[in-house]
């Protein structure tokens, strides 16, 4: 199995090193006069830092403070009904804040607008949970992931993962297979951590196998009953499924004594 | 069992059968075991199939309860994360003795493919198994044979086992354990 490296600086350097490799990117164009959009974001005047429109879609980037106000617009003055999306993106190791996204969408124009704000770590956003129900779990779920704080939210405690669970997993600094904690979270809980080293650590190498353990292997022919020591002198007569059942066919196959 | 020829017209015509208490009480638990109604994932999806009508589980005397109480045997069908991992426990806890289990896929014996913080890398961490059952997942008929063998298993114990002193990973020193490993 690889070994397990730690990924802080994850983000800094790039994992894929081909140089013949480009990156693909979104083309983004301005908003065009006379739109839809054009008139969203006269409707917003100086709340928006810079825009852009991206697949068909509206890219609208505000300073984190005016979100609930951006939005608000967007909702009341501009027709964006439904919240379908909100959540983060990690980039604390490269500029040390997150990316938090609201995709908005207006039924009656057909029209989708997403709008992205950089959050530094460490600050809190304010809840749109007054301006969009949607809104409650997907905070909740970003602040079990990410640890984000969000003001002013119903009911702000983790979704997805138990209540007493330590760390943020969808930070990328988070290791795939868990933390210390994360490894012994189930053993703790039941049995208590003094049962730690009676149960063992993780086996996280799905290929290992143990020819002494005579708990989870059984090596043919030499089984032995669960959990007693492996030996390896005592040969034991394999046994097959057929044993187990009726043999219906015991009798030889009909055949013919004699032509009529 | 020594089964011998009765003749039904005769000597009150009462079948004999001589046999120990050990058969006689693994007989009757061998052929009524019990599940307990527990899915955890998609392999949940073919024990519900193992015991509808096309396989049938009922014609081998088994039949899934819906409460722990009720139940002989627990079948780990799917991945067994770890937030759930102490209620699975707690519904273990809740069987009357004596109680076994199978752990039925990849997910619930290793993990599986879920080899991430948030799953219980096999679930004899926290609840002593009998039968591993390796597919993914697997085919009713693979379970109604995991079924068949844990019959075959019941009929060798002793009917009188102190079943939680032999087996549970708990109660058995770290030097012992260390032994195994």
């Amino acid at each position: 199995m690889r070994k397990y490296v730690p990924k802080d600086n994850v983000q800094k350097k790039a994992y894929y090193t081909d140089r013949y490799h480009v990156v693909p990117k979104v083309p983004q164009s301005e908003v065009v006069e006379g739109t839809h959009f054009a008139k969203v974001l006269e409707a917003l005047e100086n709340l928006v830092l810079s825009s852009s429109v991206q697949l068909g879609q509206m890219v609208l980037h505000i300073n984190p403070k005016d979100n609930f106000e951006v939005i608000k617009i967007l909702k009341e003055q501009c027709g964006y009904t439904q919240c379908s999306e909100q959540s983060a993106v990690d980039y604390l190791a490269k500029e040390n804040e997150f990316e938090l996204f609201w995709q908005l969408l207006n039924i009656n124009e057909a029209k989708r607008v997403r709008v992205v704000c950089r959050l530094a770590k460490g600050e809190a956003i304010e809840s749109i949970v007054p301006l969009f129900n949607s809104a409650n779990f997907a905070e909740r779920e970003m602040f079990d992931m990410f640890g984000i704080k969000v003001n002013n939210h119903p009911f702000l405690k983790r979704i997805i993962m138990p209540d007493d669970w330590e760390g943020h997993p969808l930070l990328k600094t988070y290791p795939l297979f868990g933390d210390e904690a994360a490894s012994w979270y189930e053993v703790d809980k039941i049995f208590g951590k003094e049962y730690r080293d009676i149960i063992g650590p993780e086996n996280r190498d799905p290929a290992k196998i143990d020819m002494k353990d005579t708990k989870r292997f059984s090596r043919i022919g030499y089984e032995v009953p669960f959990g007693t020591e492996y030996n390896a002198d005592k040969e034991v007569p394999i046994e097959y499924s057929e044993t187990l059942l009726v043999n219906y066919n015991k009798k030889a196959s009909k055949q013919l004594d004699e032509r009529k | 069992m020594a089964q011998h020829q009765v003749n039904y017209t005769s000597s009150a015509g009462l079948p004999i059968a001589l046999t120990s208490v050990d058969k006689l009480v693994n007989w009757g638990r061998s052929n009524s075991l019990w599940p307990l109604t527990y899915g955890l994932a998609c392999c949940a999806i073919e024990m519900m199939a193992s015991g509808a009508s096309r396989y049938d589980f009922d014609r081998m005397g088994t039949i899934f309860r819906a409460s722990p109480r009720q139940a002989d045997v627990m079948i780990l069908a799917g991945t067994l994360s770890k937030k759930h991992a102490e209620f699975a426990r707690r519904l273990y806890d809740q069987m009357t003795e004596p109680k076994w289990v199978i752990s039925m896929g990849s997910c619930a014996n290793t993990g599986g493919m879920f080899n991430t913080y948030a799953t219980v890398q096999g679930v004899d961490r926290i609840i002593p198994v009998d039968i591993y059952l390796p597919g993914c997942a697997p085919r009713p008929e693979t379970l109604q044979y995991a079924l068949m063998m844990l019959q075959k298993k019941i009929r060798r114990e002793s009917a009188n086992m102190n079943k939680n002193q032999k087996q549970d990973l708990t109660t058995q020193t770290s030097k012992k354990r260390a032994r195994l490993i």
